[in-house]
């Protein structure tokens, strides 16, 4: 058996068969630019797309319009983050969504916002 | 920090990330469940081989993966905070997502189970190298014996300023308990 074919055959019980998520990336499988936070809140620029889009990249598009996390719009669109990641990567990179407010600079969140989740939790 | 009325239909204003770790059926996704709207969520594990996930000239690789999934939950409060929940596979190989996940993190709680505490060990090992405040809450599972909390810390081997809690995930309330700790606990160690 050659090892393509091992590879195909493989199955992992904990995670399901191997599949090839990244067809609708073209093979992309890195995410043009800076890599998107799991967390990073994207919004649709309405900008119009000069290329043609994937059909997954267009309906990202029309979900961003209310802004939205990567973690979100993979749940939303039942792709694997990584696949998502590199989709919005190149929408980003081509100006029609952009970072709502700027990702977290620091390593920690700081402490008056962990004061206020602090708060909202004893609260909920 | 002063905010606008805020409409959820805006979508969250602050966004953040806490980790649910532990072992093997120690019940991440049960404590994500209970706190949050648990939905499903998808990443992939890269199968390392040796002479594939090599860059051609586009960028495409030939990588082959196998879908992951995660425990994955959100809590959104009325002030447009959103806190956003992983749950990742206890397994050691499933480790390659943790990074990422925690960089920005407001921390990660380890779960841990009395009848075999050593399967957290691993989480434990790699929150504190990582330096990511994180609090260890114990399952008291039916069946389990009953430690004296002395005991347990002395067999996690953790920091004295580590808070270990007892919970019971199952419990939203007590759910709910241990995600405050973590913030009270993240807040102490972190700076300014
Ligand atoms: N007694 C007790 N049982 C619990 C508690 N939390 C979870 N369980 C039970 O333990 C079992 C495993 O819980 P899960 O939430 O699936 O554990 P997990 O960590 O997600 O497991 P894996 O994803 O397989 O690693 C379930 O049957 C839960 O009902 C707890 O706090 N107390
Ligand atoms: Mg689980």
């Amino acid at each position: 058996m050659d090892d393509d074919s091992r590879r195909e055959q493989w199955l992992d019980e904990a995670a399901g068969p191997i599949v090839r998520p990244y067809a609708v990336t073209r093979g992309r499988t890195r995410p043009r630019g800076e890599k998107l936070d799991l967390v990073t809140i994207l919004v649709a620029t309405g900008r119009i797309a000069s290329d043609r889009l994937a059909p997954e990249q267009r309906r990202l598009l029309t979900l961003c319009r209310r802004p939205c996390t990567l973690a979100d719009l993979a749940s939303e669109l039942d792709l694997p983050l990584g696949v998502v990641q590199v989709l919005l990567g190149e929408l980003h990179h081509n100006g029609l969504v952009e970072v709502r407010v700027p990702d977290l600079p620091a390593e920690q969140p700081d402490r008056r916002l962990l004061m206020r989740v602090l708060n909202d939790l004893r609260a909920l | 920090m002063t905010y606008a009325p805020y409409d959820p239909a805006d979508g969250p204003r602050v966004a953040l990330k806490i980790l649910i770790a532990g072992g093997f059926g120690v019940g991440k996704t049960t404590m994500v469940g209970s706190v949050s709207e648990i939905r499903p969520l998808r990443t992939e594990e890269v199968l390392t081989d040796a002479g594939i996930g090599v860059d051609d000239i586009n960028g495409v690789e030939a990588k082959n993966t196998t879908t992951v999934a995660m425990d994955f939950g959100r809590i959104t409060f009325p002030d447009g905070i959103a806190l956003y929940l992983f749950g990742t596979p206890g397994q050691q190989r499933f480790w390659f997502m943790w990074d990422e996940l925690c960089y920005g993190a407001v921390g990660a709680v380890v779960l841990a189970d009395t009848r075999r505490l050593t399967a957290s060990f691993a989480a434990i090992d790699y929150f504190e190298r990582r330096k990511t405040p994180f609090v260890v809450a114990v399952n008291c599972f039916d069946g389990g014996r009953r430690y004296g909390m002395d005991d347990i810390r002395s067999a996690l081997d953790v920091d004295p300023d580590v808070p270990v809690i007892l919970c019971d995930v199952r419990q939203r309330e007590s759910a709910k308990k241990v995600l405050i700790s973590l913030v009270e606990h993240a807040i102490k160690v972190g700076g300014p």
